[in-house]
């Protein structure tokens, strides 16, 4: 035929209140599903790393008994693997004790094997083994501000991590005390809020406690961020010097979800919700709102999306995919995951009635040879 | 030497090898937490899914010693002795 077919295979894992689900599709239609893993764990936070020629799941696990841990499969959740020793653990002079896994953060394609993890109560840490070890950020631990961070309504922690795939910039949002970045790779942290407000606080522009819901990385704009706040939407042009709002043209300026485009300039997408004493979508009515002109202008994307819509999307209940057009994805916290395969122009449901969504991820994995995911042979099994 | 047991929940039994009941020897009254390291010592998933890594025991793990919660006790601190019986159950929690 003198012409060679690309195939692409997406795996999209769902973390729940009650375990995890994992799907795998070849055109972003058809799911196949496997779960649930970790039956009556949560699963607040889950990095797909489809770097090294491989796709490995790793996922924050947390047991109301049992406590958090994180494991990571390698064979779409036929398996998995929980380090011995644990992955994250905090060393026996913090006298910390790791409460829950809020984020876990594939670096780039650069830093192979580098994976970050935010937690509670508020740290960040960083692996170069695949996600299986992961060191303690000693700079923003021992912190000067961190006895005046406080706790947002689910927990104090770092749960947003933008590292930059070109140079040692890394920016990082915690629940209470807003965006922090490093410019030194992680070694030291200066707070960058410059312009986010902080309505609940009698100073309404301080240096930092702000509740800086999600930050995300514009990928084709050096330093130029998007942050989702407890009202209030914001870009960054340079670096976090200075954050603007971008929130004229959305119904809402609260909500929890900030996603960017994997690659063009300028696209961007949140889920409003009517405020912080309201937490429904505006009117009762979901939508997905996505600007293409870094929040100029915003369109509201509401087709294939229930009308009649009372629960709210979590900050890490939504994802992108890499493909072409990008895939959107988010899940909701009455158990319903929409996927859209054309920008989030149009939605379709993946699947209903599963526990609160806590993390959505969605992935390509290039090549037809993605097997569909298998039932785990133990689903009670956390880390058993 | 004589022993005391530690009985675990089936849904930790995996992580001890699918074992019921560990056992660590006692010439004398032993503490709990002492009682623990000892018999999850080669058993480091188990260890964390029982304690934190300050060593607390986690909010809804129980430790019964002959039928009395050990928090009730003098917690981790509590002497068990030959013959006691130990019991490791997941208390009520979550929705």
């Amino acid at each position: 035929m003198g012409c060679m077919a690309t195939t692409e295979s997406f795996v999209l894992a769902i973390g729940t209140k009650k375990g995890l689900w994992l799907a795998t599709s070849r055109d972003r239609k058809q799911w196949s599903f496997s779960g649930p893993h970790f039956l009556m764990s949560e699963i607040p936070s889950i990095g797909i790393d489809t770097r090294d020629g491989r796709t490995r799941i790793m996922v924050g696990v947390r047991s109301e008994h049992w406590g958090p841990t994180v494991a990571h499969s390698d064979d779409l959740g036929a398996t998995w693997t929980e380090p011995e020793q644990g992955a994250i653990m905090f060393p026996e002079d913090t006298g910390a004790a790791v409460e829950r896994i809020w984020q876990i953060y594939p670096d780039s394609e650069s830093r192979p094997g580098v994976v970050w993890a935010g937690a509670e109560p508020i740290s960040v840490w960083k692996s170069t083994d695949g996600g299986e070890h992961f060191e303690l950020n000693r700079g923003l631990w021992d912190h000067p501000h961190r006895s005046e961070w406080g706790a947002g309504y689910g927990g104090a922690a770092a749960h947003s991590i933008v590292v930059n795939p070109a140079g040692d910039n890394v920016h990082i949002a915690m629940s209470t005390g807003g965006v922090y970045r490093s410019l030194d790779g992680g070694t030291s942290w200066e707070a960058r809020n410059k312009g986010i407000s902080a309505r609940f606080n009698p100073d309404p522009y301080p240096e930092f406690g702000q509740c800086v819901h999600k930050i995300a990385a514009d990928a084709a704009v050096e330093g130029r961020l998007y942050a989702q706040n407890h009202h209030g939407v914001y870009r960054t042009d340079d670096n976090g010097e200075h954050w603007e709002s971008i929130a004229d043209g959305l119904p809402a300026d609260f909500g929890f979800v900030m996603l960017t485009h994997p690659r063009r300039e300028g696209t961007a997408w949140v889920v409003p919700l009517k405020a912080d004493g309201e937490r429904i979508p505006p009117e009762g009515k979901l939508a997905v709102h996505r600007t293409d002109d870094a929040g100029a202008t915003w369109k509201r994307l509401a087709t294939g999306l229930p009308e009649g819509e009372y629960n709210s999307v979590l900050r890490d209940a939504a994802g992108v995919d890499s493909a072409e057009p990008a895939g959107v994805y988010f899940g909701t916290r009455g158990g319903a995951v929409y996927a859209s395969a054309d920008e989030g122009d149009t939605f379709a449901e993946v699947v209903s009635h599963l526990p609160d969504v806590l993390c959505v991820r969605a992935a390509v994995v290039a090549g037809a040879g993605l097997p569909e995911p298998r039932i785990p042979e133990t689903a009670a099994a956390q880390g058993a | 030497m004589p022993d005391i047991s530690v009985v675990l929940p089936s849904i930790l039994q995996p992580l001890a090898g699918g074992q019921s009941i560990l056992t660590a020897p006692a010439d004398g009254p032993v503490t709990v937490g002492k009682l623990l390291d000892s018999v999850t010592g080669g058993y480091p998933v188990l260890a964390r899914r029982l304690r934190d890594e300050t060593g607390a025991l986690r909010r809804y793990v129980n430790i019964y010693v002959d039928g009395d919660e050990v928090r009730r006790l003098q917690g981790l601190e509590t002497e068990v002795a030959d013959g006691q019986e130990v019991l490791i159950i997941q208390s009520v929690a979550g929705g």
